[in-house]
């Protein structure tokens, strides 16, 4: 018994903006769609199957949306699964949909994530209050800081690293039409200026809140050889979690992250990840996550992360770039996240990426996490087809 | 950091009573439209009701951008009547919070003349032997229309003519001051439960004591307990108190005032290990100026009247930990 | 549906009593016997398991990431290949079944929860409708089903006698099924929406439940006799039930072509109805003549955890065939307003 080889053949996302008040959801997530199945070349009629991701469903206020949106999928007669497994939920959705065409059950699936977080207010979404807690916090900045400031003192990092990265993702996504902050006036200096949110975070350290979504149509050989575009192949996928908190939980590099990376690279036959992979889109929502993934992911050892982000490696000229696109700095309607990490490292070794291709990318990693820092998946995609 | 081992207290006599409280979700969504549902709620709010052509020829009211069966876009927008069919109905003896009328009414989907499919409102009858599948009814427009599924009050019986199937006309769509968006309230109630290990954990500390629950298998105190070892998957019952001193094991600085948070800031928003127990928990760290926190600082409670948890955590003036002695309790 | 690339078979099942409030435990605590009594019906421990999956809701439970808590039911350590589906864990079944076929996991344990009394069910359910022309004026799932009965009715496809039977059959069936709440004969009372009574609708409650599946040779070593799905598919219909006709459930009859439940007749059928008119629309989709027995558990009429519901209508099937009780069964699970998607699979003992 093997797997079916599962391309990637259609990618589409939304302009992310603070609020698509032009669309309803409805027209949000057709705007995906669309524009993945005409990158396909695919009608909705050639989908057999849809598998829809997102974050909390108190986000738009629509319990199970995809009750709602099956008709403005085109789903009407096919199957359609909604999963939820919070921040990395477009990464866990894809992947979902990638052991459909893996397992033989159907030949051609749309997935698709998206977030309109407009539609209420993230913060609200993320703090509902609950009885019997003590209110502390809102918003997930105050939450993350803490992990931050323990990188920083497990890794003896100097306190600007994180203005770098923010810096670095800022100017790629000046180079991805769709990216929500387009700043072009950023300088170093003004990231490391702007206000201090939750110490060690600072303002433009920090994840926007978009509106936007993202669709994929993947697909077996048969349809791979049919695609007008060269397409990305699945060369491994993996999810991983474990507890929210729990005694001896590692916050700065959770062993769920480095659990899920190892079985991806099992998988793609990758045993040295930072010379075999040629570009990295990683879900970076607060700034110094750069360097703690790096470490997390393999790309650099426990307490060096830091430093390839220091040396300029993972800048767009860099010989490890990480979120060309801009990543999640740059962009971030929660629930379709994940998704444009994994879209936009199938982007790159498509060579579809536009302004911030990098030039001969062959294989790439496209991560996500969720939670409390429990939930992870990952792919990495290839331009060519896994042997 | 002084190594303390916790005494298991007595495990309950009786159960207790679980904790309950009233927990109200309420937010007001904001709702932007587009423009083929844009165009039909401004149209109710000129009271007139507009449907769209599906691909098979059909006109679909309420309309929607796109095929219900096939999924492509759909554009071009028509007008049909205020009176319509009844297809289906039920009799709702007692209304509830929200639905279009306080008093018992009928829900009806209603084809609508020139429609193919069916719109779901309420129906004002006097009762259930007033209303039949197809018997005809008229839209009662609501005084105050702002473009809402809503300007529609309800429907009501119309003894009118039924007229001929004729093909509805078209329409632009288009209006003076067209609805982009509509705000959504909505409430609902619920009851939290917390759970009996939390229950006994808030109940303790309404004693001022720190209760936590040590796993069977791996020893841990987990500490607000959680009813379950997260990592040995299985129930935790014994009950043994930590602290009540503790030590800051990380911390951020909090620069932003939270709505709905009456905290001034800045603060110190920490971890704290707290002696004896398997993990941190997370409090605010008052009684030292919050640029000279640090990992490490030794803290211990203190408490305000008519308040469950610790108002904050304040120094001990003990030396501050060794880091090897927290790094597993971040 | 095209052959299969593995046999994969329901190897154990368990559930919670499902009460109608269960606000003494937390979801974690409701969850952690239902997981512990299911991996000891099989002897697999949970770090032997090698996909987990699990269905619930956040707008049961009124708070976002609910089910990141109950993971601690689990015991995630080391860190476990895990999915979740923010709807019924049958669901999360026929995800685990995807993850199994494409032989990355050998086994998968599979679990689904709901409180719905924290909140008012009725309510909640509004805000799956959509959110532009429905919700504003939170018709409650009562209501729509209602509407769907009088089309029956209407339709000359059902009568109140008829109704009623199916409530008082489900009911004494439940009587021997120690977790459901509503065991033996009710009256069917007064109408909550008609032309539904009391009777006709679904209790609403807390409870859990789970099921392993196992692949191959490993089903046949944890399961006397194992229940193998030889088909399992879902289908989505329009939203609106507007462009809908209620009477007929063209999803289900779909899925079960899919899933081949017409291959060959099935014994026995567990199906997903919360209104004893869902029943009639089922049994009509799906073929179900008088031979086959119907819900013997009682079904969704005599105990509804909501987003669990669905998958122990798969368990309860499953149990059947291992017990020998039945050859081939059929099991459904429906989600959304008036049966708006269902799942549909076949199960059968090896003979």
């Amino acid at each position: 018994m093997s797997k079916e080889p599962v391309a990637v053949v259609g990618i589409g996302q939304t302009a992310h903006v603070a609020a698509r008040r032009d669309v309803s959801l409805a027209g949000l997530v057709r705007e995906a769609a669309r524009r993945a199945l005409d990158d396909a070349a695919l009608d909705w009629r050639d989908i057999d199957a849809v598998v829809l991701g997102k974050a909390p469903d108190f986000f738009e206020g629509v319990m199970m949306p995809e009750l709602f949106l099956a008709d403005a999928l085109g789903a009407v007669g096919k199957p359609l699964l909604r999963v939820h497994t919070a921040g990395s939920v477009g990464g866990s959705t894809a992947l979902v949909a990638a052991n459909l065409v893996a397992a033989r059950v159907h030949r051609a699936v749309l997935t698709l994530a998206f977030e309109k977080q407009s539609e209420s207010n993230a913060m609200w979404g993320l703090s509902l209050p609950i009885p019997f807690q003590q209110p502390l916090l809102a918003g997930a900045g105050g939450f993350f800081a803490p992990h931050v400031r323990a990188y920083m003192r497990r890794s003896k990092a100097p306190d600007t690293i994180g203005s770098l990265v923010a810096y670095k993702d800022r100017r790629n996504a000046l180079k991805n039409p769709y990216a929500h902050l387009h700043e072009a006036d950023l300088t170093l200096e003004k990231v490391q200026s702007s206000p201090m949110l939750w110490d060690p975070i600072r303002y433009s350290e920090t994840c926007p809140s978009s509106d936007g979504a993202c669709a994929m149509v993947l697909t077996d050989r048969t349809g791979a050889a049919r695609s007008p575009h060269p397409p990305a192949w699945l060369h491994g996928g993996a999810m991983r979690s474990e507890p929210t908190l729990f005694a001896g939980k590692d916050f700065v590099s959770p062993r769920a992250g480095r659990d899920c990376a190892a079985d991806v690279y099992r998988q793609a036959g990758i045993t040295d990840p930072r010379r075999e992979i040629d570009a990295v889109e990683m879900y970076v929502p607060f700034s110094w996550y750069e360097p703690m993934w790096l470490e997390n992911l393999g790309f650099a050892a426990e307490g060096e992360g830091w430093k390839l982000t220091e040396s300029g490696v993972t800048a767009l000229d860099g010989d490890l770039p990480v979120n060309p696109s801009g990543g999640v700095l740059s962009t971030n309607p929660i629930g379709a996240s994940g998704m444009l990490r994994f879209a936009e490292a199938a982007l790159q070794v498509r060579g579809r990426a536009g302004d911030h291709q990098i030039d001969g990318a062959r294989r790439a990693l496209g991560h996500a996490y969720g939670g409390g820092a429990q939930f992870f998946s990952m792919w990495l995609v290839g331009a060519d087809r896994p042997e | 950091m002084p190594e303390v081992t916790p005494e298991p207290t007595a495990p309950p006599a009786e159960p207790e009573e679980a904790l309950t409280a009233p927990l109200v979700v309420e937010f007001p969504f904001t709702r932007s439209l587009g423009p083929v549902r844009g165009a039909f709620l401004t149209g109710l709010r000129e009271r007139t009701v507009l449907g769209i052509k599906a691909t098979d020829g059909r006109t679909v009211v309420p309309p929607t951008e796109y095929d219900p069966d096939t999924g492509a876009e759909l554009r071009d927008l028509v007008e049909v009547a205020p009176t319509g069919t009844v297809t289906t109905w039920a009799w709702n003896p007692s209304p509830r919070r929200g639905q279009p009328l306080a008093t018992p009414f009928a829900w009806v989907l209603v084809r609508l003349d020139g429609a193919d499919t069916a719109l779901l409102h309420a129906l004002d009858v006097s009762g259930p032997d007033a209303v039949r599948t197809g018997m005809r009814v008229r839209i009662r427009w609501a005084a105050e229309r702002t473009g809402a599924v809503t300007d529609i009050a309800c429907f009501t019986p119309d003894d009118g003519p039924t007229p001929e199937p004729a093909e509805p006309a078209a329409h632009s769509g288009e209006f003076d001051d067209p609805v982009i968006g509509i705000t959504a309230p909505a409430r609902l109630d619920y009851t939290y439960a917390p759970g009996r290990a939390q229950s006994r954990y808030l109940r303790a500390l309404g004693e001022r004591r720190t209760l936590g629950e040590r796993c069977p298998s791996c020893r841990k105190i987990y500490v607000p307990p959680r009813g379950a070892c997260p990592t040995c998957g299985i129930a935790t019952a014994e009950q043994a108190e930590v602290g009540p001193r503790g030590t800051v094991t990380t911390f951020c600085i909090v620069n932003i005032k939270a709505r709905n948070l009456d905290i001034e800031v800045p603060y110190v928003y920490a971890h704290i290990a707290l002696d004896g127990a398997g993990l941190p928990l997370h409090a605010r760290i008052g009684g030292i100026p919050y640029d000279q926190v640090r990992m490490g600082l030794r803290v211990e409670p203190v408490w305000r009247d008519g308040s469950r948890y610790p108002d904050h955590y304040r120094p001990t003036g003990e030396p501050d930990a060794d880091y090897d002695s927290y790094k597993e309790l971040i | 549906m095209p052959a299969l690339p593995r046999d994969i078979a329901v190897v154990a099942f368990a559930q919670s009593d499902h009460v109608a409030d269960s606000h003494e435990v937390s979801e974690a605590e409701m969850v952690m016997p239902v997981l512990h009594d299911v991996l000891d019906r099989t002897g697999l421990k949970a770090r032997d398991i090698g996909f987990t999956c699990s269905g619930s809701s956040d707008y049961l439970a009124g708070r976002a990431f609910s089910f990141t808590m109950a993971l601690d039911a689990v015991g995630a350590w080391p860190p476990i290949s895990e999915s979740h589906v923010e709807t019924d864990g049958a669901w999360a079944l026929y995800e685990a079944w995807v993850a199994l076929l494409t032989g990355e996991a050998d086994t998968a344990l599979v679990y689904a929860y709901g409180k719905s009394s924290p909140g008012d069910l009725r309510a909640v359910l509004t805000r799956q409708l959509d959110p532009y022309y429905l919700a504003p004026l939170w018709p409650d799932s009562v209501a729509l089903a209602a509407l769907q009965a009088q089309a029956l009715l209407d339709a000359g496809l059902t009568c109140e006698d008829e109704l009623a039977a199916v409530a008082t059959r489900s009911r004494a069936a439940a009587a021997d099924n120690p977790h459901a709440p509503l065991r033996g004969p009710r009256p069917q009372g007064d109408h909550v929406v008609a032309p539904l009574r009391r009777g006709d609708c679904a209790p609403v409650g807390d409870g859990a439940a789970a099921v392993i599946l196992a692949a191959g040779d490993r089903a046949r070593a944890l399961c006397g006799r194992p229940a193998w799905i030889r088909g399992i598919d879902h289908r989505v219909e329009a939203h609106s039930l507007g462009v809908r006709d209620l009477t007929a459930s063209p999803s289900t009859r779909l899925a079960a072509d899919r899933a081949g439940a017409f291959d060959r007749p099935v014994d026995l059928a567990e199906l997903h109805a919360p209104f004893t008119s869902q029943e009639i629309v089922l049994r009509r989709a799906l073929r179900l003549g008088d031979g086959v027995t119907v819900n013997p558990s009682g079904g969704a009429l005599a105990a509804n955890p909501v987003m669990a519901t669905g998958l122990i209508r798969i368990g309860e099937a499953a149990a059947r065939i291992q017990r020998g009780e039945s050859g081939r069964a059929l099991a459904h699970a429906t989600s959304g307003p008036c049966l708006q998607q269902n799942l549909v699979a076949v199960l059968e003992g090896e003979s």
